[in-house]
């Protein structure tokens, strides 16, 4: 009988220093089926997917490829056997063009000399028949991340690769380009291709994979058929326990103003045209704001105008009754203002720097962690970073002397989150703060967002996920071409009528 | 067994050492392949005397005296590596260190001829000029985004003409060379603390060559221990996020640059002010302390502790070269060899690069 496993990874072990990451983990794919990955943060998916793709070399196990053992010894061997992979955070050269990002490495050549019409009309082929519309000609730093990603799969299918990795491909993308992508990785199955798909959100799992390998802490755990389970019971093998998918929230009168921002205006990098226009709002005590909004109306200058990376260029923004409008980033994170920043490896964390530095990274200057001399108090830093790891639980092969670039990306998150939350702010600013999260820890963020509002603090929310502006805020703004278009009850409104606003066929009158 | 070599391996400071040894050694291994083409007979000889350095000498007291010179030598070099170090550190590449050295060199000595003011002062007065060059550089970085490579390059030769210029008045009658600081500006010889007897009577050897030491373990401090290095440090590891955590990076980074000029100066006053040398106003090309400090920085390590054995290394090297037989090669060989092995000590990190992604693929750390 043939083989129907396209790839088998069989009893792998892959240990860092200070960690199992893998602990005898068997998967396998078959041949034209998409396979979920599921797990917590932390959990060991993007080490064994690396070990497939020979980033890393397992401790033990095999690999085989249509029941032949072979060596993965390093990415070009993945290539020769027909492997790719999309990484979490992608891989292409900014300043390059598409094309020239695609065929990067394999570059079609005739006595020395480029042949990039080939190359054209061979990508322009595969976008057609693939459904992925990319603009070969296009700077990847100009591009939407959802065009980025289009190009790390053209990469590998200009590679005739047949097995394809997805490392947590939706994380960065918005509701709409994520059914794009569910979309096109269907018609990659149906012409022949095998798909391993990693992903924290269980709806799409439901909605796109085959079946699912779970892991927790480096352990196997199971495989599941999808059409025989549910949500619920993927999540309770993922965490270990049920998860509330429900936010519990209870009613709450907002107090005083917190924050309030008027006629804000802000410029924009890539156009003429201001990215914030004439915005104004207030945050109350005690209340959690979100702003709506597809990826790209403003919502990242309207943060940077707020927080101070960027001047703002009218408008007035005062904190606790104080005006912070030309303040200083420091001043701001001294008289109240937390933020966790939507990019987290550029500007939530010095990567380069271990764990416990990067949690003193807003408080190293206070008297606790500097002496009057100006030297460092080590002990206290680390007894400070201990206290965090374990009361937000942030999982790490060495604990505080970990360095920030060698812990999951989730686990990245949480170590911003506990540092921003536990300054204990008057105003919480929160980009996205779930990207990337798993069920679970999702759910802990959650309760710590609504937890800072029961405690009378003001909560600012900006997402992009409809679930999360749907279930957690007291309000919601929708924000559309550098305006606030609409305000909604999240208790009143439906997910359609969020959708009109974010769309911009309906607006409030002013 | 095999796991403790790979977490041996891994170490940071054991891969440091191991990259700068093979560097030592590949660079000798070249020279010595040069040495073959150029005279085969004489190559083995060479290349010992060059490694040998002041040892060639058999009487221990002068060997001990020629010791002194390499370590009269070594103090400036220690300098500007510090000076390029602490740069790179915050992610700036110096290479204005010198003409900082040439800036400090002016200066210094300039002070001490014209104005026959006290060593310290004039050291004060060329860490100062230094620390201006630097803050000119930084400036056009921080507010203009002028790449500090550039800069650099241009104020180095700026310095050195001007300074050129300056020191045409205290030259001598009869030579491009200044006066003779021990005879014109006896104040401003730095004091040797009885160091000079422990060399056979170098009087060359002064407190410089302590004070190099002592302030490279003094950089060592800062950037490990204070809070003024960590910030340093994370400006130069992700200035977004400096910035976001309120750090003033462009404040930061014209510090740096001061600071790095103010010890590339502070080098050229410790070796100008001992006598060993005067100045050449006829100099046409920029000395080339402060690029060799480039490569002094990366051979150690980009560690200040490991820096001062580097320094040390190279000058040695160099030194060596002098003694290499002049009836078998042309003069020009000893800067050939020393040359080719600084040029080595560059490829450091690149070695270093090599080795953890090795180590990675096995033990999987960064
Ligand atoms: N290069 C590395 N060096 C040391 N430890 C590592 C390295 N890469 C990963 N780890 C550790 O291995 C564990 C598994 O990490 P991995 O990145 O595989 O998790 P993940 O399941 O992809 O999580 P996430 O959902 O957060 O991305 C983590 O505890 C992490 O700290
Ligand atoms: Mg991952």
């Amino acid at each position: 009988m043939e083989n129907p496993y396209a790839i088998e990874m069989l009893n792998i072990t892959k240990v860092f220093p200070g960690i199992v990451a893998n602990d005898d983990i068997t998967l396998q794919l078959k041949k034209g089926e998409i396979h979920a990955l599921l797990g917590e943060n932390g959990a060991g998916k993007s080490t064994l997917m690396s070990v497939l793709f020979g980033l890393y070399q397992p401790e033990k196990g095999v690999i085989k490829k249509d029941g032949k053992e072979v060596k993965v010894n390093n990415p070009n061997d993945a290539n020769e056997l027909g492997i790719g992979m999309v990484h979490q955070h992608f891989k292409l050269v900014e300043c390059f063009s598409v094309l020239d990002n695609i065929i990067l490495g394999v570059e079609p050549c005739k006595h020395g000399f480029l042949q990039k019409n080939a190359a054209r009309k061979k990508v322009l082929e595969l976008s057609e028949k693939y459904g992925l519309q990319v603009n070969p000609d296009a700077i990847i730093e100009d591009i939407t991340v959802g065009m980025q990603q289009r190009t790390e799969i053209l990469k590998m299918l200009y590679r005739d690769n047949e097995i394809l990795i997805f490392d947590e491909p939706t994380a960065v993308l918005t509701p709409q380009e994520i059914e794009e992508l569910m979309k096109i990785m269907k018609n990659l199955v149906a012409e022949g291709k095998s798909i391993l798909f990693i992903s924290h959100k269980l709806n799409e799992i439901m909605s796109v994979a085959d079946r699912c390998t779970v892991l927790r802490k480096g352990k196997y755990v199971g495989t599941v058929e999808i059409k025989d389970t549910t949500k619920e019971e993927l999540s309770r093998m993922m965490v270990g326990r049920d998860v509330d998918f429900v936010v519990q929230k209870e009613e709450k009168t907002p107090g005083e103003v917190i924050f309030d921002v008027e006629n804000l205006s802000v410029g924009s990098k890539t156009s003429k045209k201001d990215a914030v226009k004439n915005v104004s709002f207030r945050v109350r005590a005690g209340e959690i704001v979100c702003i709506a909004g597809i990826d790209g109306n403003g919502q990242t200058e309207l943060v940077y105008g707020l927080t101070g990376l960027e001047p703002v260029k009218s408008g007035k923004i005062a904190l606790c009754g104080k005006d912070i409008t030309k303040a200083s980033i420091r001043k701001r994170n001294t008289s109240g203002m937390s933020h966790i920043p939507e990019d987290r490896h550029k500007h939530g964390l010095v990567l380069d720097y271990t764990l416990e530095d990067n949690i003193v990274l807003q408080r190293y200057f206070e008297p606790e962690f500097t002496g009057k001399t100006g030297f460092l108090k080590r002990g206290n830093i680390r007894a400070y970073a201990e206290r965090l790891i374990e009361q937000y639980d942030v999982r790490s092969g060495q604990g505080p002397v970990t360095l920030a670039r060698s812990m999951s990306g989730g686990n990245q998150q949480k170590a911003i989150i506990a540092r921003e939350i536990d300054k204990d702010p008057q105003l919480l600013v929160a980009v996205q703060p779930t990207r990337g999260l798993d069920v679970g820890a999702i759910e802990y963020i959650h309760r710590q967002l609504v937890a800072q509002r029961d405690a009378g603090r003001g909560v600012l929310l900006v997402s992009l996920e409809l679930e999360e502006v749907l279930s957690v805020p007291d309000r919601i703004l929708v924000m559309y071409e550098g305006e606030i278009v609409g305000e909604l009850d999240p208790k009143t409104t439906t997910a359609e009528e969020l959708g009109l606003y974010m769309s911009g066929a309906k607006r409030e009158e002013k | 067994m095999k796991k403790e070599k790979r977490s041996f391996l891994q170490n940071n400071v054991v891969q440091s050492l191991l990259a700068s040894l093979i560097c030592i050694v590949l660079g000798l291994f070249i020279g010595f392949i040069v040495l073959l083409f150029i005279n085969p007979s004489g190559a083995v000889d060479a290349i010992l005397t060059i490694i040998k350095n002041f040892m060639v000498f058999p009487n221990g007291n002068i060997a001990l005296k020629y010791l002194g010179n390499t370590l009269v030598k070594t103090a400036p070099l220690l300098m500007c590596a510090l000076s390029v170090l602490f740069s790179y550190k915050v992610g700036l590449f110096n290479i204005g260190a010198a003409g900082q050295y040439v800036i400090g060199a002016g200066v210094a000595v300039y002070a001490a001829l014209a104005w026959q003011l006290p060593w310290w002062l004039c050291a004060l007065l060329a860490m100062a000029a230094g620390a201006a060059l630097g803050a000119v550089s930084g400036l056009l970085k921080s507010y203009f985004n002028v790449n500090e490579v550039i800069s650099g390059i241009m104020l180095n030769w700026i310095s050195l003409y001007s300074m050129n210029m300056l020191l045409v008045k205290v030259k001598e009658d009869t030579s491009p060379y200044t006066k003779q600081i021990a005879i014109h500006g006896k104040a401003a010889l730095l004091p040797s603390l009885g160091l000079d007897k422990l060399f056979y009577n170098n009087k060359y050897v002064t407190i410089a060559v302590p004070l190099a030491v002592l302030i490279a373990v003094l950089v060592w401090v800062v950037l490990e221990k204070t809070k003024f290095g960590y910030e340093l440090k994370a400006t130069g590891m992700n200035k977004n996020a400096a910035k976001y955590s309120g750090m003033a990076e462009k404040r930061n980074i014209i510090v740096t640059l001061m600071i790095g000029g103010a010890l590339a100066a502070l080098g050229a006053t410790m070796f100008y002010l001992s006598g060993y040398e005067q100045w050449a106003t006829s100099q046409s090309s920029v000395p080339g302390m402060g690029f060799n400090g480039i490569a002094a920085a990366f051979l150690g390590g980009l560690n200040p502790i490991g820096t001062i054995f580097a320094s040390f290394f190279i000058q040695h090297i160099t030194e060596g070269g002098a003694y290499v037989d002049k009836t078998m090669y042309s003069s020009q060989i000893s800067d050939l060899i020393s040359s080719l092995i600084i040029y080595l000590c560059g490829f450091v990190l690149f070695m270093k690069h090599v080795m953890s992604k090795h180590a990675a693929k096995k033990g999987g750390k960064e």
